[in-house]
């Protein structure tokens, strides 16, 4: 009988109740939209950096993430068992070295990645964002695959001369010509402009290593969120080397998601905050009404523990309605909006500086949607307390008499 | 027998500063199956004589003693528990709950009780037939007339079969056929139940009726008469 009370109370001022249902409803939309945007694009950012930038482990020789000195390798007596582990999926061994790229027209400071093209592609997805040439699909004896933004810097097309320079394993300067096989583009520039792919036997000629050995060992995940615990394994099976998840080689993109998080969270927060406001002066309205009605209540014997809880339902059930259809509705677009994207395209340029996909596709996140159902479901307890206390202290005597 | 005694009972109200004798040492009992009228001018203590009896208000001194219960030392919760166990009320505004229909009305303070859900349909069925709107049970206050609130009123205050009744200015609201018919079921139903009734009231029909008539002036009994 109180929960059928409190719902047809609701009831009893509609244009009142649905304004504040609006609101409510209007504040969750906005939430479930907000955090699902910006879940989606910290997500986004996440899987292009995991997929396109770092791989889901990387091994390296012990000491190279410090010095990054191109004598430090690995040999493959190394690494065996790795491909083993039950959790990895492919691994593409790379020789790294750092140097510079020069056109005819200028030059610029970039890092040289020597690979198996057809391992690399088994690890990460760079081969998919070639927008011009192919993935060392080419006739050359030495192809190069570089970043749109380098190729706007450098001046360069496809077939274009360019030479690399770095120190060999000797420290002694050297180099070598390549011709522009393919260009890729990623929702990054800044790894764009500073990262090249060649063959590994090519790097590994010019630095004077052998093509058997390695600055480092990429590891596909079967799933990626098991990084954390295979790296610990691997690190505990291969000694003198480092292993390396996703979230260390990259930080900040371990940082993107609860970064993420928090800034949803507390929007999330300030939007019930105001709408407790809005909750607890309509309530407080409702009590002011009733004043007689509550002394009879409390004079026909309905205790105040059973007054009380029949004001915090009221205002729960008022402020559910509200938070859990703007949740619905916010779903549905969710739903659509997951498919479609948004098209930021307009801002693009700052966007992808900062590595970040113009087109934001939204993404769910069952917990979070459920920890806002949650908290609006706290906010219209905590919401009905101070009119729920001002009920409590009426006297049935005067209250049963008041107009 | 008494179930109702009130020893020296007074109640003093401070008001802008100037207090307000509304009850002046008054002792008082009331029997079993009793009908009594409590009347007297505006001011003269009715309505807080009533709070008094129903657990409502405190006196200042004097107890109030129901079937052995010190009631005025209870505490506010004891006293609300009191009062759904033993006591039914009649108010003046009808002061029924609007969202429920008048079945529910009834049914609500059955529910307050514990009551299962079948003994709580019947008592509601056959308390709105006794006070003749069985047809309205299930329709909301707002579309009854007054009389008819007034009547759903008496059901409510009768489905805890309490010890007694108190009503404060039942007909003040109702039209004079309204008025007389109410008063009408009441009386069956004080003779039929056994169930005593006592009214605060201005009027001259309720007084008629009543086999007591207690008479307040300036917080005092005038006069206390029975038929």
């Amino acid at each position: 009988m109180l929960i059928k009370i409190a719902w047809r109370n609701i009831w009893r001022s509609p244009v009142r109740s649905w304004i504040i249902i609006a609101a409510l409803l209007v504040g969750m939309f906005a939430g479930v939209f907000s955090s699902t945007f910006i879940n989606g694009w910290m997500v986004q950012r996440l899987r292009d950096g995991v997929e396109t930038e770092t791989g889901h482990i990387q091994i390296f020789p012990d000491g190279y993430q410090n010095s990054r000195e191109v004598s430090l390798y690995m040999k493959p007596g190394q690494l065996t068992g790795v491909l083993e582990h039950s959790a990895a999926s492919a691994t593409s061994p790379r020789l790294i070295v750092r140097g510079m790229a020069a056109s005819a027209e200028t030059a610029r400071g970039i890092v040289a990645y020597g690979v198996d093209p057809d391992a690399e592609k088994q690890v990460l997805n760079l081969h998919e964002k070639i927008v011009e040439g192919t993935w060392f699909d080419s006739p050359y004896s030495r192809p190069i695959i570089i970043g749109q933004k380098l190729a706007e810097q450098l001046e360069l097309k496809l077939k274009s001369r360019v030479v690399l320079r770095f120190q060999d394993v000797e420290g002694t300067l050297t180099g070598g010509s390549f011709r522009v096989a393919g260009i890729f583009r990623t929702s990054n520039t800044a790894f764009d402009e500073g990262h090249v792919w060649v063959k590994k036997e090519t790097l590994s000629e010019l630095l004077g290593i052998s093509s058997q050995n390695c600055h480092s060992l990429v590891i596909r995940l079967n799933d990626a969120e098991q990084a954390m615990n295979v790296a610990g394994e691997l690190q505990a099976e291969l000694p003198g080397t480092e292993v390396v998840p996703w979230k260390e080689l990259s930080p900040e993109l371990g940082y993107l998601t609860e970064l993420g998080n928090t800034y949803l969270y507390i929007f999330v927060i300030i939007i019930l905050l105001a709408l407790g406001f809005g909750i607890i002066n309509t309530m407080l309205m409702v009590v002011l009404e009733r004043v007689r009605e509550i002394g009879m209540l409390m004079s026909v014997g309905m205790t105040r523990w059973r007054i009380f809880l029949m004001i915090v339902l009221e205002t729960v059930m008022l402020s559910s309605t509200g938070g859990l259809l703007g949740i619905f509705l916010g779903m549905i677009a969710v739903w659509r909006l997951s498919i479609t994207g948004i098209d930021l395209s307009v801002w693009s340029t700052g966007l992808t500086e900062m590595g970040f996909n113009p087109i934001v596709y939204l993404e769910w996140d069952a917990a979070l949607v459920l920890s806002i159902a949650l908290l609006v479901v706290a906010t219209g307890v905590l919401a009905s307390l101070y009119p729920a206390w001002k009920a409590l202290k009426l006297k049935p005597s005067e209250a049963v008499r008041a107009i | 027998m008494a179930i109702i005694t009130l020893n020296s009972i007074s109640r003093t109200y401070n008001s802008k500063q100037v207090p307000v004798h509304a009850l002046n040492c008054i002792d008082l009992s009331f029997d079993e199956g009793e009908f009594t009228a409590i009347v007297g001018p505006s001011g003269s203590g009715k309505t807080t004589l009533l709070n008094i009896v129903g657990g409502l208000d405190d006196p200042d001194e004097g107890d109030v003693v129901i079937d052995e219960t010190k009631i005025n030392a209870l505490s506010g919760n004891e006293k609300i528990k009191f009062r759904l166990h033993h006591i039914g009320f009649i108010f003046q505004a009808y002061n029924l709950i609007p969202v429920l229909t008048a079945r529910e009305n009834v049914e609500f303070i059955l529910e307050l009780q514990g009551v299962p859900k079948s003994e709580r349909k019947k008592r509601s069925a056959e308390l709105l037939e006794a006070v003749g709107i069985p047809e309205k049970a299930d329709i909301r206050p707002r579309q009854l007339s007054g009389g008819q609130q007034q009547r759903v009123a008496v059901a409510r205050a009768l489905a805890s079969r309490p010890r007694f009744v108190l009503a404060d200015e039942p007909t003040a609201n109702l039209d004079s056929a309204s008025a007389e018919n109410l008063l009408a079921i009441m009386q069956e139903l004080n003779q039929k139940e056994n169930t005593t009734f006592i009214f605060s009231t201005h009027d001259e029909r309720v007084v008629k009726m009543a086999r007591r008539v207690v008479t307040l002036q300036d917080g005092k009994i005038k006069t206390d008469e029975t038929s």
